[in-house]
């Protein structure tokens, strides 16, 4: 059993493979997460906006990025692109994709936030002669971050473990290189290693996500 | 032919739609069918390790909030890569669907078992001693006043949540199940015109845009009370 899902020889010559792919793994996390929290925040603060006009195209354009499943989006645009004459690489794809996807996510939690914050908060603000972008920046975002810290967490652990869909798109992160490595020894020592890998760097997040959301129950 | 012409010819080409449909309804059909048992063994697998944990006997739940973290930690495609890929060398041959059905609800498991422990322990003791001390067993007042008002508290949180999962049936076409994707996928390779992945992502909103709009919905009728 040990020698098929966890071969000592196999986990030595295939560890520089999936270092290899940890590494994009991490960078590709390193661009789309603050990508997709750039989208959100557009998004979050174009919510303030009364008019009818910006606020139901607005809702749609986000429930629409939910209810779109993340691959589907992705394959559309690698796939799609190249009949245009477009020749999009995997990773523009992805940063597109998850720009879409992920920016809905963020753009959610964040609204959630800044309608938290109370509106004594602006006013009082705006009262002292602080402008408007001024008071979101200064007064209203600090607080909105963190009233929903846990949610913008979990959210990012989300992004996160999605990264592996780049795999799909041939980008080498963490799985496609343990898929590879597994093609090439007929073994699933590398697949196991790769999910050992994702465990051990998700986890810390995992469990401190678990105590936020208990202490916001014991709270409520 | 116009650029506008030539995009519409492209990506909305009825002939290969009219002629891919079918496959594409085909797709949908086996999404429904393995979006519908994930949503079910999956909530009943968290309901019951819930359940399980709100016994209080220390090993076993050390060992389910193991396994919670475990799923939660580990990209819902790893685990069906695992599954699919890694499983028949140990000579166990999960079909593809059965591997991405397997998988989806060990993750949504783990989801809503975290949801559903919340909402248990949300509710204040006075409930559980009331209970008992009307003379309900522990299975009694578990069964008629905990768990009502846990539940009620939980929908919000799980319906998102589950949304989110069950969109994950898209993953499948990596290990070849004929869903949506998978169909569309293929559709295009063999018409040489991306139309049917055009259909495909309609069928997508289809399914899951009103689903959102619930979920958006629940979560402002029944907001977690503070």
């Amino acid at each position: 059993m040990l020698q098929t899902f966890f071969n000592l020889d196999i986990v030595k010559a295939a560890w520089p493979i999936l270092l290899a792919g940890l590494g994009n793994t991490v960078l590709l996390s390193i661009v789309v997460v603050p990508l997709g929290l750039f989208g959100g925040l557009i998004l979050s603060l174009l919510a303030g906006v009364r008019n009818p006009w910006v606020r139901w195209p607005l809702m749609a354009w986000v429930d629409f990025f939910r209810a779109f499943p993340p691959l589907v989006l992705l394959i559309f645009l690698y796939a799609g692109s190249p009949f245009i004459g477009l020749e999009l690489s995997g990773f523009t794809c992805v940063c597109i994709a998850f720009f879409l996807n992920t920016g809905a996510y963020y753009g959610e939690i964040l609204r959630a936030g800044i309608e938290s914050v109370p509106t004594g908060q602006i006013d009082a603000a705006r009262s002292t002669g602080l402008g408007r972008f001024q008071t979101s920046l200064y007064v209203v975002l600090p607080q909105a971050v963190r009233n929903v810290l846990p949610d913008l967490l979990s959210n990012t652990l989300e992004v996160i473990k999605l990264t592996s869909l780049g795999s799909v798109v041939a980008m080498p992160e963490l799985l496609f290189q343990a898929r590879q490595a597994q093609s090439v020894t007929y073994n699933p020592t590398p697949i196991v290693l790769a999910a050992l890998v994702y465990f051990v760097m998700l986890w810390p997040l995992v469990r401190l996500l678990s105590r936020l959301e208990n202490r916001a129950v014991a709270r409520a | 032919m116009s650029n506008w012409e030539r995009f519409l010819d492209t990506f909305f080409n009825a002939r290969v739609m009219a002629r891919y449909l079918p496959d594409i309804l085909y797709g949908t059909l086996i999404t429904i069918e393995l979006a519908a048992l994930v949503i079910v063994s999956g909530l009943v697998a968290g309901l019951a390790l819930a359940l399980l944990r709100s016994v209080g006997f220390r090993p076993v739940n050390l060992l389910i909030v193991f396994t919670v973290d475990l799923f939660r930690a580990l990209p819902p495609l790893v685990i069906i890569v695992f599954i699919y890929f890694g499983l028949p060398t140990a000579g166990l041959s999960p079909s593809s669907f059965v591997s991405t059905w397997l998988s989806l609800t060990l993750v949504l498991m783990a989801f809503s078992e975290e949801i559903f422990w919340a909402g248990i322990t949300s509710i204040p003791k006075g409930q559980w001693e009331a209970a008992r001390s009307t003379g309900l067993s522990y299975g009694q007042a578990l069964i008629n006043v905990v768990l009502p008002q846990a539940i009620r508290l939980t929908i919000p949180p799980l319906t998102n949540r589950t949304i989110a999962i069950t969109k994950g049936t898209a993953l499948g076409s990596v290990v070849a199940v004929s869903e949506i994707l998978g169909m569309a996928s293929s559709a295009v390779s063999n018409s040489y015109n991306p139309s049917p992945l055009t259909l495909g992502a309609a069928a997508y909103v289809i399914l899951f845009f009103p689903m959102v709009v619930l979920g958006r919905w629940l979560e402002t009728r029944m907001r977690w009370k503070r």
